[in-house]
């Protein structure tokens, strides 16, 4: 019955405060990170301003929180940083080396951990629709490594790449989240990691197959855009960018983004259990959209804060906080959509096929905000043009 | 609430359209896209600037009217909910819950109770005792905040929209409409500007810009509003000190800055300070932003050369970027329209198009560091030369050589329609790198008394050569005297008009052939005579030179498609920069992030915060539990079944073992 495969963590018998659930792995983990932002602080404070300092900790206290949260990243992410710092210091300070040493050349320097991330992903897909239609949990659970093993290499990147800047020139190193390569591989890393987030908490990996196809689907841009345009090498900040409102506005975007997505795909995924399609392998159907509804729930949490973030920003940058720019307008429609969407699952208690539905055309509008908006509209926010 | 989503789908579906259709354009830019048979309906919908028209304000406006009573509607009964325990719920309407459990009790009604109220606490539920007659009812609750989730995200959401009007143009829009305020039109020096079009520094809210050149000050800004403008008082005065502008190495901006000087009008006091961009400087409550930067009248002075006399010498003339000037041409009336003068042009030259394999394209794919081939072309100035009929031309003239091949050349591009791109003049440099060869070379072919000079040393050399004697030296020097001429009069196109009207077509060719190879001839000796001219010795001509007088060739018959009779030769400047700030006062800003900080909270308190709802009803023999959630979904069976079973221990063993 569906409520045995929803309540896979039953709550714990007696609510306490949150830290006494804490266990050994949990303090050695927020030790770890503690010990990073404080090496990090140590060494870079000066090249930080206050703002920048606040989000170091802000973001130190946000890791230590999700791996509180989510035990997985516990492990995940001390192991792709200290990958990420393996990498750093292979470089020791000379970017050629990107193209002589070894482990730079194969699998740590930023592009080479990009060309993994995108080979990881398209594998992971593969072995989730095998698993899918195999039925088979040993591949769906070596599917769920790939993903896992493709979002450390994007998290390698991410790092590697920050480093890399600042060796083309001190003054062209900046945070890789500027332009829409960037971006959309830190789309893939959140959405991603959402859906392993939920791939545990709901105990089935059926899902992957369906959210995965659009992460390879953006991957596929990715591939494009590095072969074809060369969006892969590293630009300088023009001055518009140069601000740490970019720190917060956009990743904070991403994680409404990626959830938006992950949201249209179970969103298809319901809408052919619905037809009977893969009905016995998918997880029930409520299942389905109970996830989706989380996925959009954090969604639109996020992707208000990045809206907010993203107006208190333009009234540092373009003079007011709301200029009706076709970004600013568009963002209004996604949220208006995305708001409308859970009203009436809330108040009005809609469940079902409409709601699919809607998911999946949100994604459009969603898309049309990230990409369209950048490629057809013209406007202040032209960062991401193609 | 229908009414409510309507709206919301209209303000949507307009504010689509305000993205699609670019707005506040200059008018005439709307007639020549729609057509004057949809530019007047369009106008009238307020398509051009939708998110000012009334209508849609009008929409806005209803919405935060609706979401006011709204919450005004449901504010008591959430307040009341929020408080309350419902202690006084009726045994029949707890049985009548999807999740209820019935139970006997085994142990005393008090020490089941006692045990209820502790396993309750630590769940987290606070509660409230009701003795009754028919038993004791505990009622419970937690995450009561929930409710406040949607007072908080529904007055958020008034809250933002009253910031917004409050920064929005509604008053003005209201002052225009009531004729006290009026858009002016016209483009007349600011002082002349009357006062129902200036808006005083008490004006609550606005967003206005000013262009300021390095040095000069200003006390008002201008407000766009549709086809005009308004002026906007300040009180204080700006001035730019300087303007900075940095780049990277690879050609693209890294620094705006403004050095600016702020004096109040009312104090004097002076705040000096540097606006870059994301980093305004706020004086007053009045934000001022970097917002584009220019050309703010550079000094600039130039050589003017002859295209088509006997003079080779310039004459110089000295002009300001970005103004006026008349200008007196061999009798013709000028007028000489200098507009951006640009201190450096950094073109993207690109990398060389390889052939890729798969290997080349994956080590290209790996590097992170662009290869960019960037080139600063150096200074330009951009004018146009009117005539006395109005009719214009524009050139694009730069300052520094222009290296191609290993040859240099001054550029000066030419067009004579705004949209065309310019065709480029090259003039090549003589041996110090100098315009002087090619302009003294230049006055000797123009020169019809040169001509014959020309013609008989390269006679004297062809016969030399033995190439031709006695009968055919005085027909060769006629050919050489008449393709000079020809020349003279158009270059290249000239020769090939003759060709066209006057030479059988199976003879074109030949005669052709013939034409350039005495024009070839002979420009080296008009080279000869015009270093003796300029009182230079002659030299002997080897590749190079020669290039150069092909280049030079070249340039001549490239000047009879110039348009006008001169070349302006940028020679030195002195560099003016302006600035465009834009100043804004908006006091609804704060009230805009308090709504934002409301709407936070309230979507989490919605989304995040689940209100549960227990009954516990005990009586002798008998417990009762009942539980209501507002959200219906898994999370509510699993808390229901913790507590069923915490209950059933509480009560003991039943008889039929059901639960």
């Amino acid at each position: 019955m569906s409520t045995s495969t929803l309540a896979a963590k039953p709550l714990s018998k007696a609510a306490q405060p949150f830290w006494r659930d804490l266990r050994l792995g949990d303090h050695l983990f927020a030790a770890f990170v503690l010990l990073v932002a404080g090496i990090v602080f140590n060494r870079y404070h000066a090249a930080m301003d206050g703002y920048e300092q606040a989000i170091l900790a802000g973001a130190t206290l946000a890791l230590i929180a999700l791996g509180w949260f989510w035990k997985s990243v516990r492990v995940f992410f001390p192991v792709a940083g200290l990958l990420a710092l393996g990498g750093i210091a292979l470089y020791g300070g000379d970017l050629a080396r990107g193209q002589s040493a070894f482990w730079l050349k194969y699998a740590l320097a930023s592009q080479s951990a990009a060309m993994w991330m995108c080979v990881l992903f398209f594998l992971a897909t593969l072995v989730y629709w095998g698993g899918l239609l195999r039925r088979s949990a040993t591949l769906e659970a070596i599917a769920s490594g790939l993903t896992w093993a493709a979002a450390g290499a994007a998290v390698v990147w991410f790092f590697v790449r920050w480093y890399e800047g600042y060796l083309i020139g001190p003054d062209i190193g900046h945070v890789p989240v500027s332009n829409l390569y960037e971006v959309f591989i830190l789309f893939c890393l959140i959405t991603s990691l959402m859906y392993l987030y939920y791939e545990e908490r709901f105990a089935t990996r059926r899902m992957g197959a369906f959210v995965l196809l659009v992460v390879s689907a953006a991957v596929g841009f990715i591939l494009w855009y590095t072969f074809d345009r060369q969006a892969h090498e590293i630009q300088p900040l023009i001055p518009a960018l140069q601000s740490w409102w970019m720190k917060i506005h956009v990743p904070a975007n991403f994680v409404g983004y990626g959830s938006f997505a992950l949201a249209a795909m179970l969103g298809v995924a319901q809408l052919l259990v619905a037809k009977g399609w893969l009905a016995s392998r998918l997880p029930a159907y409520e299942t389905i959209g109970e996830v989706m509804y989380r996925a959009i729930a954090v969604g639109f949490l996020f992707f208000t804060i990045a809206t907010i973030l993203g107006a208190m920003w333009a009234a540092d940058a373009w003079g007011g906080y709301w200029s009706w720019d076709p970004k600013e307008t568009w963002a209004l429609i996604v949220w208006l959509n995305y708001a409308a969407w859970l009203h009436v699952r809330l108040v009005k208690g809609w469940r079902g096929n409409v709601l699919a539905w809607w998911a999946v055309i949100g994604l459009l509008v969603t898309t049309f905000a990230f990409l369209g908006v950048n490629m057809f509209l013209a406007g202040l926010h032209s960062y991401g043009g193609l | 609430m229908r009414f409510a989503i309507s709206l919301l789908v209209i303000v949507a579906v307009a504010a689509i359209i305000g993205t699609v259709l670019q707005q506040n354009q200059p008018y005439p830019d709307y007639v020549f896209e729609f057509g004057d048979f949809w530019f007047q309906p369009f106008q009238w919908l307020g398509l051009f600037d939708v998110y000012h028209a009334s209508w849609f304000l009008l929409m806005l406006a209803f919405l935060v009217v609706s979401t006011s009573v709204c919450i005004y509607r449901h504010l008591p009964g959430i307040l009341r909910d929020i408080r309350s325990y419902r202690e006084h719920a009726s045994l029949k309407s707890l049985r009548a819950m999807a999740h209820h459990q019935e139970l006997t009790l085994q142990t005393a009604p008090a020490a089941a109770l006692e045990q209820v109220q502790l396993w309750l606490q630590q769940r987290g539920y606070r509660y409230k005792l009701h003795a009754r007659e028919d038993g004791q009812l505990l009622a419970a609750k937690k995450g009561s905040m929930q409710r406040l989730g949607y007072l908080l995200a529904h007055s958020a959401i008034v809250v933002i929209c009253l910031g917004g009007l409050l920064d929005g143009n509604l008053p003005l829009k209201l002052q225009t409409e009531l004729g006290i305020k009026q858009v002016e039109l016209r483009n007349v020096p600011q002082s002349q500007i009357p006062p129902q079009s200036r808006l005083s520094e008490g004006n609550l809210s606005f967003r206005g810009n000013i262009n300021l050149a390095e040095g000069t000050a200003a006390d008002v800004i201008f407000l766009n509003a549709g086809r005009g403008y308004f002026v906007q008082e300040l009180p204080f005065s700006i001035r730019l000190k300087q303007f900075h502008i940095e780049h990277y190495s690879t050609g693209q901006p890294k620094l705006f800055a403004s050095d600016i000087e702020v004096m109040d009008r009312a104090t004097g006091k002076v705040t000096a300070g540097t606006v870059k961009v994301n980093h305004p400087l706020i004086v007053n409550g009045i934000a001022i932003y970097q917002s584009s930067f220019g050309d703010g009248g550079s000094h600039l002075q130039f050589a003017v050369w002859d295209w088509h006399g006997k003079s080779a010498k310039p004459v110089e003339l000295k002009a300001t970027s970005q103004t006026t000037q008349s200008f007196d041409w061999q009798g013709a009336p000028l007028t000489l329209e200098f507009g951006d003068f640009r201190p450096f042009n950094i073109e993207n030259i690109g990398a060389e198009p390889q052939p890729g394999d798969m290997a080349k394209l994956l080590q290209d794919a790996r590097q992170v560091k662009a290869q960019k081939n960037v080139k600063n072309l150096g200074p330009s100035i951009q004018f146009k030369v009117r005539d006395g009929q109005g009719q214009a031309r524009e050139y694009l003239n730069y300052l520094a050589p222009f290296e191609s091949e290993g040859r240099y050349y001054l550029m000066s591009g030419v067009r004579s329609e705004v949209a065309a791109p310019f065709a480029f003049v090259r003039i090549p440099l003589d041996e110090d790198f100098k315009v002087d060869g090619f302009m003294q070379l230049r006055a000797v072919l123009s020169d019809p008394n040169a001509w014959p000079v020309v013609a008989r040393r390269m006679a004297d050399k062809a016969e030399h050569d033995g190439a031709i004697s006695g009968p055919f030296r005085k027909e060769f020097e006629q050919s050489v005297g008449w393709v000079l001429q020809r020349y003279s009069e158009g270059g290249f196109a000239a020769l090939e008009r003759f060709l066209g009207d006057r030479v059988p077509e199976d003879k074109r060719q030949a005669v052709a052939q013939t034409y350039i190879k005495l024009l070839q001839g002979a420009v080296i000796d008009a080279w000869d005579l015009s270093r003796e001219r300029a009182g230079e010795a002659p030299l002997a001509v080897d590749e190079k030179r020669y290039r150069f007088l092909m280049d030079s060739l070249v340039a001549v018959s490239a000047s009879f498609d110039y348009g006008s009779g001169f070349y302006l030769q940028p020679q030195s400047f002195q560099e003016v920069k302006s600035s465009g700030f834009q100043l804004t006062r908006s006091p609804g800003k704060d009230l805009v992030y308090l709504g934002s900080v409301l709407l936070v909270l309230g979507i989490f308190c919605m989304f995040y915060i689940r209100e549960n709802r227990i009954w516990v009803w005990v009586a002798e023999g008998r417990l009762l539990m009942a539980l209501s959630s507002n959200r219906r979904d898994a999370l509510t069976e699993t808390e229901f079944d913790t507590h069923r079973l915490a209950m059933a221990g509480i009560a003991g063993p039943q008889e039929d073992s059901q639960t």
